[in-house]
């Protein structure tokens, strides 16, 4: 398939960290169903560090590969280091998205962040203001 | 098994339409209008091929001027159309939401040099009907444009009653037959046709080739200018090839329309049934009267794009609706306009039929879109909140 990588095709057809946590300790939900993509995301955080994490998404193959690689560069991370992981850098990590579907690797950005801010509110944590997040629609 | 069924995109050519191509890339490879005798062949040939298009459409042969496909032919129908318009004043015309862009597009760039364009809505059946034409005609009318089955859902027009409406009011009527020819009887007198456009890819004839059928007396404006081929009106040497395998295939699927649109339509129906199965789905457009080889689906939770790259690991080539597959953010403007809703059309499925889909093919289809959908479905946040009532199910 000459639209996405390799990289992006096995994470679309085997998908990691697929799933929900029932006792999230963050989730983060951006996108809207009228783009045609929503991107959740759920947290496990021990000791700052997130313990475990899983997925949902209603979206293309590239949003379903984004989140499934974003949420394999944070697992077993401290938090610090999750607010780092950059848009670019998914898509870097699954060998490049087409111009057109960026977007998506910019939705699992925005759904890690969102995770995390939400983990920090709930324990009255200061979210960091250089790590910009837009809310679900 | 490979299964495909995206035949509205583009369908394989037949056999026929290839070895009528093929003495024309070879020994009579000269241009139509040279006096020497391949060239002359050629010219001959040339002219076996437009009488062969007449014949299916019911029209004479120097009615037809050869494109280089349906969208040319559409662009050439509705600029000359309203030239003519312009000429007596009349810069009005009527057409559908749900046109082809070839057809929209065209009319957005009229609209912008001061023509009035009203659109027909086309109801959740994703039919116009006759009364709605006559009721938009108005003195200043120029052109009526509907395309006689649209390519994305397959619902089939009213066309000769639009035509017989459009002749009453006397005002040009040309419609879009891509999808139709081929697949449908045509016959362009008897329906009041006064223009029409067709292409031969989506008839297992070749791509970049088509053709515009303008009733004698309506002067075409010329798209492309240079040299004096389809008299005068599309300039350009004629690509001989590709108009013999167009004839070919057209006469070809002419000839075996009834037989071919049985089997499809059998075979449709079978899918429409199976998939109706799947829970918090619909069929998108009336169930007749549609093309015979259209199926088009949207599920409700999952979105086209995904729902088409796993179709196609197991061997299923379809098509979608979404906007992912479209590269804009909007999903189909067909799907918009028959009143789904964005999150709905998103999650559109069309399998278009041709005469080589087999049963076999039919119950592979069957088992992998509901697999698939449930899949999509047990990943999407979306379906979780409609399942646990978070939301509320559309369909």
């Amino acid at each position: 398939m000459a639209l996405y990588s390799e990289k992006v095709m096995d994470h679309f057809t085997h998908p990691r960290n697929v799933g929900i946590i029932e006792d999230a300790d963050g989730i983060g939900e951006v996108g809207n169903g009228k783009c045609g993509d929503i991107m959740k995301i759920y947290l496990k955080i021990k000791d700052g560090m997130v313990s475990d994490v899983k997925f949902e998404t209603f979206g293309c193959g590239s949003a379903i590969a984004s989140s499934s690689m974003a949420t394999e560069m944070i697992k077993g991370k401290p938090l610090s280091d999750v607010l780092t992981v950059t848009n670019k850098a998914v898509a870097e990590a699954l060998g490049g998205l087409p111009a057109y579907k960026m977007h998506c690797s910019v939705l699992a950005e925005e759904a890690i962040k969102a995770a995390v801010k939400d983990y920090y509110d709930k324990n009255g944590i200061e979210y960091p203001i250089d790590s910009p997040i837009c809310p679900a629609v | 098994m490979k299964v495909y069924v995206d035949n509205a995109a583009t369908t394989k050519m037949s056999r026929t339409a290839i070895d009528a191509m093929l003495p024309y890339m070879e020994a009579l490879y000269g241009n139509p209008s040279s006096l020497y005798s391949i060239g002359q062949a050629a010219a001959e040939a040339l002219q076996r091929a437009r009488e062969t298009t007449a014949k299916c459409l019911g029209c004479e042969a120097r009615e037809i001027t050869f494109t280089s496909g349906g969208s040319e032919a559409d662009n050439q129908a509705i600029i000359s159309a309203a030239a003519l318009g312009e000429k007596k004043g009349k810069k009005h015309i009527i057409s559908t939401e749900f046109e082809h862009h070839a057809v929209l597009h065209t009319l957005n760039k009229l609209e912008k040099q001061g023509f009035e364009i009203t659109l027909l809505n086309v109801h959740e059946n994703g039919i116009v009907t006759k009364e709605q034409v006559a009721s938009a005609i108005r003195e200043d009318t120029c052109l009526v444009t509907v395309m006689y089955a649209n390519n994305e859902i397959g619902t089939i027009q009213p066309i000769a009653e639009i035509g017989a409406v459009c002749k009453e009011k006397c005002v040009l009527f040309h419609t879009d037959a891509v999808q139709a020819a081929g697949h449908l009887h045509i016959d362009v007198k008897k329906q009041n046709i006064d223009m029409l456009s067709l292409s031969a890819h989506k008839f297992h004839g070749p791509k970049g080739i088509g053709a515009l059928y303008a009733r004698k007396g309506i002067q075409l404006t010329n798209i492309i200018e240079g040299g004096a081929q389809e008299r005068g009106k599309r300039a350009g040497t004629e690509n001989v090839p590709a108009i013999m395998g167009m004839a070919a295939a057209f006469e070809e699927a002419c000839g075996y329309i009834d037989k071919n649109s049985a089997k499809i339509s059998a075979l449709r129906d079978k899918l429409i049934d199976g998939l109706s199965k799947i829970p918090h789905s619909i069929l998108n457009g009336a169930r007749e009267p549609r093309l015979p080889g259209n199926v088009n689906f949207c599920f409700e939770g999952i979105e086209g794009e995904s729902l088409l790259l796993l179709l196609d690991q197991k061997n299923v080539s379809a098509s979608s609706g979404s906007a992912c597959t479209s590269g804009s953010l909007d999903p189909s403007h067909v799907l918009l306009a028959i009143g789904r809703s964005h999150e709905i059309a998103h999650g559109s499925l069309r399998l278009s039929l041709s005469k080589w889909n087999t049963e076999e093919e039919a119950a592979h289809i069957l088992k992998a879109v509901p697999e698939v959908v449930a899949y999509l479905r047990n990943m999407s946040p979306v379906w979780r909140d409609l399942k646990e009532s978070k939301k509320k199910f559309i369909l």
